[in-house]
């Protein structure tokens, strides 16, 4: 490099400089002798001891040593370079020396501090300092990279967590894509008939967001869509995605809905997935009456000119003037270029099969959480009314919580929303139906604002509760259809049998069944559980460990609407704090292929959790992306032949500080 | 006058005889060599005897090649002989560029092989246990051997060495690339080894059917698999030493669908060969579980004589610590 | 033969007291894990043996098996390598990596007759201060009682005798 071949024209010059920090170090470590020795060592053009080298007098020290002196190499020896490493840095950087001809060396938290013996805290002392000295020859002048941040956003989701996220973003006045793969955002939260603790009504307060989101300049809302790739790296993503055929002309349609009644299905025949298949449509159709964007959406599954191609097609006919329906619409892709995304994918519920002695699919009036919600819900299959599949009102109701989670055969954690969803269905199945209402639960789990309030509110409209894990769920014989619901209750030490008409199994939340797909598709990792994992549990908790990409709600671990909200709002202001700054800087103590002595070996390329490292086809040789690669090292020790380098711990500089360190072993 | 021909010599200490089959096997290129050069000392091939060496003038032979490590003093003597008569010392071959496989023997200790040789092999009668070396006499006086040291060495570490010829043995391709490189103008950096300084997966034939991600469970040896002939060794599970050797030889040995065992030696930028090998294949190591990563490596029978099977007096901890 | 007569008036005293031996240890420590436990250990005051030196690197996966190995055939008796615990990696799974190569080596070097104790991986968390403590001094008073390891690499081969010297007469 000619940089560096100017710089050391004259030699190495090091200089070095020992600390006392005040008595930290001079206390223990014989700081003047420590100078005196290191003068000594090769390459060292002066070596100086002072009370505080960081404060300003220190600094201007260096600075001056490294214009008069002509120092090329500087070398602090002090406190952890965890506290002053950056501090130093730009000192001889301000000098007008490359920032990485540095090395720091500690010698008061591993050495002064931690040692009585001051010969040995001494000796030790030197055997550190010559070790940076030797490393700090062969540093290499380094550049930190700028990346500049695209304002865009992509916000994957398009639920409240993505709604809130998304509307927070735009009204910062940045672009925002929403990509929702169903044919409405809403998410589940739609689904609900009312929210807990205060029992609102969650479309009443979820379609305003909705709308908000559907008329806003500066979000682009694409439904049906999934995105199938994403390249590039914080601040410069280029992403595909894939637009799905509706059949029906988005811009056309005004969501009339006369093309519906007019199917020739005169009858609703399709399972309804929205009313979770208790309810059902025709095949063509709108998922919910708030939906948005409010257009309606053919089943090519169900619908007889796609079976046969030889339908009538009433619904054109009545469409003539707007010329909505389209069925030769083809699926689409689109790159898109932003610089920050949120995964607001939220998530599953278990599978109630997976806990086969509740019954679930075998006895009919068995069901789940969300099929009673929208049974009570007025716009679901019975128009709010809770009525079991063979026509009569439950007189008993069962609710069980704890359905697949804290349990070692399904999931092992809390899903966090379930009693609280539990006690909402309690009360409102007694509203409705004034049935009777058992609630068995493991422990009652109501920690949020108003939550314990509503736990005696349930109480005192005298649902009963049985603590103790339902056991099993089978037909009571000659009980005309009721089902025996058994359970140890733990406070009475006695086995409870009790008979019902209808059972509620409050199934907790799980990751959505792709994502593990998904989050290799956007580089980041997911935790045993399978949620995505977040860059720490208390301080980055919306952050992951590929910068650029934020999580929001469900899809990161269970939480209820309140904190999904908070969180989205967190998420936005990471990405915002980036976009703001317009800038992030890397550390360049990346990892590099010596292209020319590369072999192609393919070792590395898997080892690397951020997928910094890749394939060359038409080179045969691997090669890293400095913006994704974190500089762990871990591509490097493992290269056989040693064609991968780190900048700043290279190969050579590290057997140079062993070497230093041992030289009088 | 026509211009005295290069001289050139070669000699053989702790070898299997192979170094010395692979210039017998340049074949009609032997002819071409002897063209261009004066060969003035090859004991297993002419007439040449010490005295003659010791009385050419120092620096006179213009290139030496010396196979085979250095275990006794008569090697070292040569060796060093050798070197002040030559202007050039070509380590040739792997036992003088790295140890070799004789270098295993730095694995146990001079007493424990002598032992092992003159008394405890089956076929051995030697009841007075007596070991050779002690003085003795014969017809015209005193006889003594060269003393068998304590550890093997490779050529470098005894004199100073000024081009390796890489391989067990060196192939003919690359002799005699390395012979005309030497009898030309340029002469290479002072060091080098003379083959290409990449690992060998860049000339494996196989290369392409390399997956970019290998996971094992377990590792195999080449005699438990039928060996699928067009796909890559390691992704089959066998240690191939291939990504941690330097390349040259074209890969024979992957061409007769065995693994590559190494004997090239490391790439320039490696100082430990077994290391890096050793590196690379815990890599492959499917499993994040301490006790399952032993059960899987439990799977390689000889890690110091699968990974340093030419190279452990070269490699960073030359010797077993009991040696 | 060197003339050795001369050290007999300079013989040292046979009660002569020999300065007791003192292990050194590398120790390579990840910079987001063990080498913060390592500073919260020295802004708590702890106190433990002075005989490791620290080298710090990113990640406990940088750790290349040569330097272990560079380690000890430059003079060190014991090496310790310090990462995150199993699944706290800051990098993911440098440390499965480390851990990995770490199992391998180890039965190369005890198969090089290097004892067990002198080759140490340990996790260490960020907030485990005391566990460097107690890890160093561990390892330090058993390398004590091992002794020194010298595994230097140029081991200098035993001086020839005068008879091998007089192997230029060999007879033939």
């Amino acid at each position: 490099m000619a940089e560096s071949k100017d710089i050391d024209r004259n030699g190495i010059q090091i200089g070095v400089y020992v600390c006392h920090c005040g008595t930290n170090i001079a206390g223990t470590v014989d700081v003047k002798a420590l100078t005196e020795y290191v003068a000594t060592l090769p390459g060292v053009t002066m070596a100086r001891n002072y009370k505080y080298v960081c404060s300003t007098p220190g600094q201007e020290l260096i600075k001056r040593d490294i214009h008069e002196l002509g120092l090329n190499r500087i070398v602090v020896a002090a406190c952890s370079p965890c506290l002053h490493e950056k501090t130093f840095r730009s000192v001889v950087a301000e000098a007008g020396l490359n920032p990485y001809y540095f090395q720091m060396v500690n010698i008061r938290e591993h050495d002064s501090w931690v040692h009585t013996d001051k010969r040995a805290a001494t000796e030790k002392g030197k055997d550190l300092i010559r070790a940076a000295v030797r490393r700090v020859r062969l540093h290499k002048p380094l550049e930190r990279k700028r990346v500049s941040i695209n304002p865009a956003v992509l916000i994957v989701g398009g639920g409240i967590a993505g709604i809130h996220a998304a509307l927070t973003m735009a009204n910062a006045g940045k672009h925002v894509y929403l990509v929702e793969r169903d044919a409405t955002i809403g998410g589940h939260m739609a689904m609900f008939d009312k929210t807990f603790p205060t029992l609102d009504c969650a479309a009443c307060i979820l379609t305003p967001k909705m709308t908000a989101v559907k008329s806003h300049h500066n979000i682009t809302l694409w439904t049906l869509s999934e995105v199938t790739q994403v390249d590039g790296y914080v601040g410069n993503y280029q992403v595909t995605i894939k637009h799905k055929p509706r059949y029906v002309i988005e811009d056309a349609c005004v969501g009339c809905m006369e093309c519906i009644d007019a199917c020739v299905y005169k009858q609703a025949k399709v399972p309804d997935e929205f009313n979770m298949y208790l309810g059902k449509r025709k095949p063509i159709y709108i998922p919910f009456p708030q939906a948005v964007p409010q257009v309606v959406v053919i089943d090519r599954e169900s619908c007889i000119e796609f079976k046969s191609g030889k339908c009538k097609k009433t619904c054109v006919e009545v469409c003539a003037d707007r010329k909505a329906i389209d069925f030769k619409q083809q699926e689409t892709t689109e790159t898109i270029e932003v610089g920050t995304i949120i995964l607001a994918t939220g998530f599953f519920t278990v599978d109630a099969k997976r806990v086969p002695y509740y019954g679930y699919g075998i006895y009919p009036n068995v069901y789940t959480g969300l099929e009673v919600e929208r049974l009570i819900n007025a716009a679901g299959p019975t128009n709010g009314e809770v009525i079991l599949r063979d026509g009569r009102k439950p007189q008993r109701v069962a609710i069980v919580h704890c359905v697949g989670s804290r349990d070692e055969n399904t999931n092992r954690y809390c899903s966090r929303v379930c009693c609280m969803y539990s006690l909402k269905l309690a009360h409102l199945i007694k509203e409705k139906t004034e049935a009777e209402v058992f609630n068995f639960y493991i422990d009652m789990r109501t920690p949020g604002k108003g939550f314990e309030e509503f736990y005696n509110r349930v109480a005192d409209e005298g649902t009963h509760f049985v603590r103790g894990r339902v056991a099993d769920i089978y037909p009571n014989p000659g009980d005309g259809g009721r089902l025996l619901v058994c359970a140890e209750d733990t406070l009475m030490s006695t086995v409870r049998k009790i008979p019902v008409d209808m059972v509620v199994l409050s199934t907790g939340l799980e990751p959505q069944p792709d994502a593990q797909d998904v989050r290799r598709r956007f580089h980041i990792t997911c935790s045993t559980e399978g949620f995505f994992l977040e860059r720490h549990p208390k301080l980055a908790p919306v952050n992951t460990f590929t910068d650029g990409v934020f999580l929001a709600g469900c899809c990161q671990g269970p939480k209820d609407i309140p904190d999904t909200v908070a969180q989205a709002g967190a998420a936005a202001a990471e990405a915002l704090a980036l976009i703001d700054i317009g800038y992030i800087e890397q550390e360049p103590n990346t990892a590099h292929v010596l292209e020319e002595v590369c072999s192609g070996c393919k070792t590395c390329i898997p080892l690397c959790p951020y997928q910094a490292i890749s394939f060359v086809e038409n080179k045969k040789k691997a090669e890293i992306n400095e913006v994704l690669c974190k500089g762990c090292g871990t591509c490097v020790a493992s290269c056989p032949s040693g064609s991968v380098q780190q900048n700043l711990f290279e190969d050579e500089e590290i057997f140079a500080e062993i070497e230093g360190l041992l030289a009088y072993a | 006058m026509t211009r005295e021909k290069p001289k050139i010599a070669f000699y053989w200490c702790a070898s299997c005889g192979g170094c010395e089959e692979a210039v017998v096997d340049l074949a009609e290129e032997i002819l071409d060599v002897v063209a261009t050069a004066d060969i003035v000392f090859w004991p297993v091939a002419l007439d040449f005897k010490r005295r003659d060496v010791e009385q050419m003038l120092d620096g006179s032979i213009l290139a030496t090649f010396l196979n085979g490590a250095i275990r006794t003093s008569e090697q070292e003597e040569m060796a060093k002989l050798l070197r002040r008569k030559s202007k050039l010392l070509v380590a040739f071959g792997s036992c003088s560029h790295l140890g070799g496989i004789p270098g295993l023997a730095n694995l146990f200790t001079r007493e424990s092989i002598l032992q092992a040789v003159y008394f405890e092999t089956p076929t051995t009668e030697n009841p007075d246990c007596v070991l050779p070396g002690v003085p003795g006499k014969d017809g015209n006086g005193k006889l003594t051997l060269p003393y068998f040291s304590e550890r093997v060495r490779a050529l470098d570490q005894v004199v100073e060495v000024d081009y390796y010829l890489p391989g067990c043995p060196p192939l003919p391709r690359i002799i005699t690339r390395a012979v005309a490189t030497l009898l030309g103008e340029h002469l290479p950096e002072k060091g080098s080894v003379l083959a290409p300084d990449e690992a060998l997966c860049t000339e494996c034939p196989r290369k392409d059917s390399k997956p970019e991600k290998i996971a094992l469970k377990s590792f195999k040896r080449p005699q438990e698999i039928l060996i699928d002939e067009t796909q890559c060794l390691l992704a089959q599970g066998l240690l191939c030493m291939g990504p941690a050797t330097r390349a040259g030889c074209e890969a024979p040995c992957v061409l007769g669908n065995m693994p590559c065992t190494g004997c090239c030696g490391p790439p320039g930028r490696v100082r430990d060969q077994g290391a890096k090998a050793l590196s690379a294949i815990a890599s492959l190591v499917d499993s994040q579980d301490e006790q399952e990563i032993d059960a899987v490596l439990a799977s390689i029978p000889d890690p110091v004589g699968t990974f340093y099977r030419y190279s452990l007096p070269a490699s960073l901890l030359a010797h077993s610590r009991k040696v | 033969m060197p003339d050795v007569s001369s050290n007999l008036s300079q013989a040292v005293p046979l009660e002569a007291e020999q300065p007791a031996f003192e292990p050194r240890v590398v120790a390579f420590f990840c910079t987001w894990c063990t080498y913060m436990a390592a500073d919260l250990a020295g802004t708590s005051r702890m106190k433990y043996a002075p005989n490791v030196r620290v080298i710090r690197v990113m990640c406990s996966g940088r750790i290349d098996p040569q330097f272990v190995l560079a380690a000890f055939a430059n003079g060190a008796d014991g090496v310790l390598i310090g990462g995150c615990h199993p699944g706290d990696c800051h990098y993911q799974e440098g440390n499965y990596n480390c851990l990995r190569r770490v199992r391998l080596l180890k039965r190369v070097i005890e198969e090089l007759g290097i004892e067990e104790d002198r080759f140490r991986l340990e996790w260490i968390s960020a907030a485990e201060g005391d566990r460097v403590r107690v890890v160093i001094n561990d390892m330090v008073e058993k390398l004590r009682a091992l002794g020194p390891l010298q595994m230097k690499k140029e081991v200098p081969l035993r001086p020839l005798s005068p008879e091998e010297h007089e192997l230029q007469e060999v007879a033939v």
